[in-house]
């Protein structure tokens, strides 16, 4: 009798199937091999051993490639070799559905065989759920057991793990029930896998669910067959899921040699080294250098003072992270008398509650609290419901930190958990801000969640690195292919030392090559605080003096600095004649409890989900809300907002009419936003009636989710795809949406280019929106620039109504004066705000992006959070004809970002304009503008800050890069 | 339309040292490695114009971190690998960085690759101020730091690349099958050496003669007959050629058994002048120089065809046909998408799958914006064609593993082999 063994060497888990040649399975298995790749497979061997002393094998997997071509053995595709296993066991199959631990795969059996896995932006599918299960502090198993009783579902990002992650820790903080977050996070895996893989092909039929995680995890199985739509005959969750690419691995091994047990096991035995992987130097040369090392940073600490013998006045900081909390009172010279330091797991305020209790146990009637202040992401909830002092925006509180600790201090570094923050100070006082982007957060976290994975605490594990020979290089983009770089190295045979070295050096130049963008270390300065818990690592702290070359000091309450500024913040800002704090009392505090709840705000189109906490002194406290409407608060006069002028004006141009004739619908968005004027104008003229597409909103782009092509296209693209479905379903006569490669020349720049996903994403639409064809979609290749040739393309485009040449040209002369009169009318209102901004002494922000960002959908009512904060908002568009024209060191070519520099410009001449440039995430060309935009305000003393948004709707970034821009332009005006 | 009051200038650029005419005596010019199959001619016709030229082909994550630390994370991975690049070979001690300049092609559309210039310049100011930065251009950019040649060099640049194209073609076609190892690569280096002889003297100019040359002395390798499956390279122009920009693909994939199928870099040239003619026929833009490329692109398309013509009389699988690959456009997508590789990468998609060539990687760096549309946007059109293509986007990137892009590939070449089992 003949054997077939397959073995699939996967991500995270090895599994064997043994066959015979009636097919019968003999043995199968699935294992973790915590990337000890081929020890886990030599243990399989040995179990098979009494089964078979011969077979033929084939491996399968994406780590079993090295293994294979190494050891000699022969590969098969894992999809291919479920593929194969399908059509043996599961003939009658339409579409299976594969995810393992980093990759997605679906096949297409029936209608034309297509087999697809996942981009590598969209990595990540099981190591996701992992992740997300430490995030809920939860194993995955009850996790799953959790999203059953889910009530409510959350739209959370679903493009990686790294998205979903800042999509979901508001969600904790708010205090969302942890059921129905697990519910969402299986959902975002379902849309990833139906939008980013199935792209526009349904998946309908008989499907096939494979691999470990939807064999396991029952939550994700409802997850999945409720969004599409299946009933059990036609989902099937086969008992050998999770190891059929093994079985399908067997299949194929009928075409390989014979061989004996003890051949294979040699073979492997003395496997070859692997390729050389990338290596980086040592941290430390020898132990000597690491003494003197932690002496030099001994040095920077604070005095202790015993909190039990300790008699007088005490200041309290908290802080409120969004991974972690701490707290610290200090006396009044500085002295510390408790701090504390913890991982949120769920509830922060839970833990705040539990700490001041602590606290008040501690310090009795020898200590008075003479004032307290809150900083983080929880600020606002902790000053409602404890009734504290002061609150003040986290980067202050970092600043004040530091300067306790160097006066001098002309840099200073913060690696959280979540965040990296950087300040430049000049003269005491912030000169620039730089927070990363959400693509690179996360960094911190990350060797704790790996440190965990590996069994390990954190100190230990980093502690491995300090002496590592070789660090391996992992690179930097984010923490999504830091893990697959990670698993790749340890496949490869580096040790737990190198890899720990190797991540501290990784994310020490994310920080310094991509949130600083520091070209040379001279560019940081010469006295450098750095802190954030990350920090503590010595290895991470050895990385960053050996990448920038310079002696740093590093406080030992490193982890603590934000609790330690917001103390210091009560301490400087607390009156004389104040001798008591009103943060709730002890009897207070015995009697506080809350209940939480989350509801849909109705306020507005916005649709906020927001959350409220009711305490038991009746208080309420609601978060989650973008304005004063959602706080059940009266509406205050409203701020001038020129990017709800815009948008509301733009969406009541077209006229209603009682009996339409032909109808055309225009698709809000990209380069329609801002033409909308000119089109309306010329199809109305034209004698048509004109349907706009709905208002953007979450729902739009899901329903057009599915027709995406690239899932790393910015979001105002994405989110075209919905905007047509919604035409489509207004069934309008036809969509016009014409390319151009050309934008209007404004006669400011060398070129007037269109982005060019502006520029040609029609092309898209059409070849991937099976709904549209060439007598519902109409899109002429137009120059706006050339009435000539514009006329007759709309001439022959339109060939079917039969207009006359004159007619058109009528239209679109009308049309452009629409266009020029409503951009008058955006100038005019601006200037309208800067006056009464001025009259008022009222700070003015320029939003600066694109026309379609005032979408609010686009930019997540951002400029109504400015509002909220007391600021006028202005647009790029309404002032850059007041700036001067400008010769930049780029090449100046497209028309919209032309705008951008010459609004810098113009914000540099006014005291009381600043501007905060909006970018799309996935915007290559911003990546040119931000530089540029950048020097240009920073060459003449302006500050300069950017946002970058995308479809995750997690305001309290933004809110505190705003708010770190307002406190430090306070700071900045009075010193001059 | 707004009035034209002419505002102040403000001026924010930076100083950067200027390429002088002395220079050329004094600087050796350094070269990324873009094109392995074409820059041993090009170079040969540059230092023939009076320059000293050197193609870089320094490699390793020493390039990569040189990159990182002066690239934006967001711009595309060919800005870093070439910047990455020149730094390393500047810190190697290898060139005196006061006798060095480095040379860029510069395309000017509406892609952020036209600011490939920008980027290096800051990137020396970090580090080498002193290095002047060279456009290669056809689009009058950078005028005054210009690599300037003379018309009959620009002639011999243009038969450079058909030579070039040519090797590279046959090359491939008989690599995979060569009965020696090794053999194909010594042809290959006979040719060159040939080709540069008859750029010195006028025999270039005789391409049917030169053609031949080259297309006999690959016909003499012994070859075995097997049948291997094709595997087609399209996309992004950098990573489609550079083996640094795309991990050595094609290595990769004759390591694999396959025959990589590498479209011609004429074809881009020619893209590149037939989008000027378009955009007159289009938009009436440039009405007083697009006679000029018309005739260019009557000269250059003309020589194609008998290249072609010369190829078809062999064993060797011709040339893309420029005009067929605009037909094949028109069938997928508008001539007008002209960023980027625009509409020649569908149109090169739709021309392999009609020659056989059904398996595809579209090379693509990570995030390229006209990549959206042209290259991932466009592989469903292009499969509604020609049913059977199997294309597998690629993303390359600083920190995409390898494993995972080959990974992706080998998926795509069981596909393939399982079919052409099933032929069989």
């Amino acid at each position: 009798m003949a054997y077939y063994l397959g073995i699939d060497v996967g991500s995270t888990t090895v599994k064997a199937c043994l066959m015979d040649d009636a097919g019968k399975i003999l043995y199968s298995s699935y294992v973790r091999h915590f990337s000890r790749v081929r020890e886990c497979v030599l243990q399989e061997l040995d179990k098979i051993r009494p089964l078979a002393a011969s077979f033929h094998v084939c491996i399968t997997g994406s780590a079993g490639l090295g293994i294979a071509q190494r050891g000699k053995i022969p590969f098969v595709q894992e999809v291919q070799a479920a593929f194969g296993a399908i059509r043996r066991l599961y003939p009658d199959t339409d579409v299976a559905v594969e995810l393992g631990g980093e990759d997605a795969k679906i096949i297409f059996v029936t209608g034309g065989t297509e087999q697809r896995m996942n981009g590598s932006c969209a990595g990540g599918t099981g190591a996701f759920i992992d992740q997300m299960a430490t995030l809920l502090d939860l194993t995955v198993e009850e996790m799953d057991a959790l999203s059953l009783k889910a009530e409510r579902v959350y739209p959370i990002a679903s493009r990686c793990g790294v998205f979903a992650k800042s999509d979901i820790q508001p969600l904790l903080n708010q205090g969302v029930n942890k059921a129905d977050i697990a519910a969402s996070i299986f959902q975002a895996v379902v849309d990833q896998t139906v939008s980013g893989l199935a792209q526009g092909r349904r998946i309908k039929g008989k499907v096939l669910f494979l691999g470990g995680p939807l064999f396991f995890l029952k939550g994700l199985r409802l997850a999945f067959k409720r969004t599409l739509g299946l009933d059990d005959e036609h989902a099937v969750f086969p008992d050998t899921a999770p190891c059929f690419m093994s079985i399908g691995a067997a299949i194929y091994a009928a075409e390989e040699k014979e061989e004996s047990i003890e051949e294979l096991v040699s073979r492997l035995s003395v496997l070859p080294e692997t390729e050389s992987i990338a290596v980086g130097e040592p941290l430390f040369a020898d132990h000597a250098e690491y003494d003197a090392f932690v002496a030099r940073h001994m040095r920077s600490d604070l005095a202790f003072e015993n909190v039990l013998t300790y008699r007088g006045d005490a200041y309290l900081g908290i802080d409120s992270g969004s991974t972690t909390t701490k707290l610290m009172l200090i006396t009044p010279d500085c002295k510390i008398l408790y701090s504390h330091y913890q991982t949120n797991n769920g509830q922060p305020l839970d833990i705040v509650v539990q700490k001041l209790q602590e606290i008040y146990s501690l310090i009795g009637n020898r200590i008075v609290i003479r004032g307290d202040c809150v900083t983080g992401y929880g600020e606002d909830m902790m000053k409602a419901a404890l009734k504290i002092d002061f609150g003040v925006v986290e980067t202050m509180a970092h600043f004040k930190a530091a300067l306790h600790f160097n006066p001098d201090v002309d840099f200073i570094i913060d690696i959280g958990g979540q965040d990296i923050k950087c300040f430049k100070v000049k003269n005491r006082a912030i000169d620039s801000i730089m927070l990363n982007e959400v693509c690179s957060s996360g960094c911190g976290s990350f060797i704790q969640t790996f440190a965990k994975a590996m069994g390990m605490e954190i100190e230990e594990f980093s502690r491995l690195g300090l002496f590592a020979k070789h660090p391996v290089e992992l690179g930097s983009r984010c923490t999504v292919f830091m893990n697959s770089s990670v698993k790749q190295a340890q496949k490869e045979g580096a040790s737990v030392e190198d890899i720990s070295a190797g991540l501290s050096s990784s994310i020490v130049k994310n920080a310094i090559y991509k949130v600083i963008r520091a070209r040379t270390p001279e560019e940081l300065g010469e006295h450098i605080v750095v802190q954030g818990g990350t920090f503590l690592n010595d290895a991470v702290l050895r990385s960053f003096e050996k990448e920038t070359g310079k002696e740093v000091v590093r406080p030992a309450i490193a982890g603590l600095m934000g609790a330690f500024g917001a103390a210091l913040y009560a301490k400087e800002n607390t009156p004389a004649e104040k001798l008591i704090s009103t943060i709730v009392t002890e009897p207070e505090l015995r009697a506080f409890s809350y209940t939480s709840r989350s509801i849909t705000c109705k306020g507005c189109t916005s649709h906020c989900s927001v959350n409220i906490l009711t305490f038991a002194d009746g208080r309420r406290f609601i978060s989650g809300n973008k304005c004063e409407r959602g706080a059940g608060l009266p509406v205050r006069r409203d701020l001038p907002d020129i990017y709800n002028f815009k948008y509301e004006k733009l969406l009541s141009l077209p006229k209603t009419v009682e009996q339409p004739r032909v109808t055309v619908g225009l698709p809000v968005q990209l380069v329609m936003f801002e033409q909308l004027p000119l089109w309306v104008t010329f199809f109305e003229t034209c004698g048509f009636s004109v349907v706009l597409s709905d208002r953007s909103s979450r729902e739009l782009y899901f329903r057009g989710q599915h027709t995406v092509a690239s899932d790393t296209a910015c979001y105002p693209a994405k989110l075209m795809h919905g905007h047509i479905e919604s035409l489509l379903d207004k069934h309008v006569d036809f969509i016009f949406y014409p390319c151009e490669s050309y934008n209007i020349d404004e006669h400011d720049s060398v070129n007037h280019y269109n982005c060019p996903v502006v520029a040609y994403y029609p092309e898209l639409l059409k070849a991937n929106n099976e709904r549209l064809n060439a007598d519902n979609f109409i899109m002429p290749y137009l120059d706006p620039n050339s009435e000539k040739t514009t006329v007759r393309a709309l001439h022959r485009a339109l060939a079917r109504w039969k207009l006359p040449s004159s007619l058109i040209r009528r239209a679109w002369r009308a049309g452009l004066d629409a266009y020029a009169s409503f951009h008058a009318d955006v100038v005019q209102e601006g200037r309208r705000i800067l006056a009464e901004a001025e009259r008022e002494g009222r700070q003015v922000i320029v939003l600066a992006g694109r026309p379609y960002h005032a979408d609010p959908e686009i930019n997540h009512g951002i400029g109504k959070l400015l509002n909220s904060l007391g600021i006028a908002v202005l647009s790029e568009d309404a002032v850059y004809e007041e700036g001067d024209l400008v010769k930049v060191n780029v090449l100046n070519q497209w028309t919209y970002h032309a705008r951008l520099y010459r609004a810098a410009e113009f914000v540099t001449h006014r005291k009381n304009v600043n501007l905060v440039q909006l970018v799309s995430f996935g915007c290559g060309i911003d990546a040119i503008t931000t530089d540029e935009v950048r020097a240009i305000l920073e060459s003449r003393g302006k500050l300069y800050t950017q946002i970058k948004i995308d479809e995750i709707n997690n305001l309290g970034v933004v809110k505190i890069r705003l708010r770190s821009l307002l406190a430090a332009i306070e700071e900045l005006g009075r010193k001059a | 339309m707004k009035e034209q009051t002419p505002a102040p200038v403000a001026d924010f650029t930076n100083k950067y040292p200027v390429f002088t005419p002395e220079m050329k005596a004094t600087h050796t010019i350094l070269i990324p490695d873009m094109l392995p199959w074409h820059f041993d001619l090009l170079v040969h016709v540059m230092e023939k114009e009076g320059y000293r030229v050197e193609v870089l082909h320094n490699e390793g994550r020493a390039v990569i971190d040189e990159g990182l630390k002066h690239v934006h994370n967001d711009t595309c991975y060919p800005a870093l690998c070439v910047i990455g690049q020149y730094l390393d070979a500047l810190k190697s001690g290898k060139y005196d960085p006061d006798r060095t300049a480095v040379l860029i092609t510069q395309s000017g559309g509406g892609c952020r690759a036209s600011n490939y210039i920008p980027l290096i310049r800051k990137a020396m100011a970090a580090e080498f101020p002193q290095v002047p930065v060279l456009s290669l251009n056809f689009s009058g950019l950078e005028k005054g730091n210009s690599l300037h040649l003379s018309v009959g060099n620009f002639v011999r640049l243009a038969y450079a690349i058909f030579y070039g194209d040519l090797i590279m073609t046959c090359f491939n076609q008989t690599k995979p099958y060569e009965k020696e190892e090794g053999s194909t690569a010594r042809v290959r280096k006979q040719c060159v050496e040939a080709m540069k002889k008859a750029l010195d003297g006028g025999q270039y100019k005789h391409l049917k003669k030169c053609a031949r040359y080259i297309l006999d002395a690959f016909a003499a390798v012994p070859v075995t007959g097997e049948k291997k499956i094709k595997v087609g390279i399209v996309g992004e122009i950098y990573v489609k050629y550079s083996p640094l920009g795309n991990s050595h693909l094609e290595d990769f994939l004759l390591s694999e058994g396959c025959e990589p199928v590498v479209p011609a870099l004429m074809d881009f040239i020619l893209y590149c002048v037939i989008n000027n003619v378009n955009d007159e026929k289009l938009y009436g833009k440039g009405k007083k120089t697009a006679w000029l490329f018309t005739i260019v692109y009557k000269w250059l398309y003309g020589r194609q065809k008998k290249l072609i013509s010369c190829m078809k009389k062999t064993r060797y699988e011709p040339l893309h046909d420029f005009e067929h690959l605009r037909r094949c456009a028109d069938k997928v997508i508008n001539q007008g998408v002209k960023m980027g590789e625009g509409w020649l990468i569908p149109a090169e998609m739709a021309a392999l799958a009609e020659t056989g060539t059904e398996n595809i990687v579209c090379a693509q760096p990570f995030g390229c914006l006209p990549n959206h549309i042209a290259g991932k946007g466009a592989v469903r059109a292009v499969k509604q064609l020609h049913a059977d293509v199997n294309i597998v986007p690629v993303d390359y990137d600083p920190s995409a593993t390898r494993v995972n892009q080959e990974n992706r590939i080998k998926l795509m070449l069981a596909t393939a082999r399982e079919r052409m089992h099933a032929e069989h």
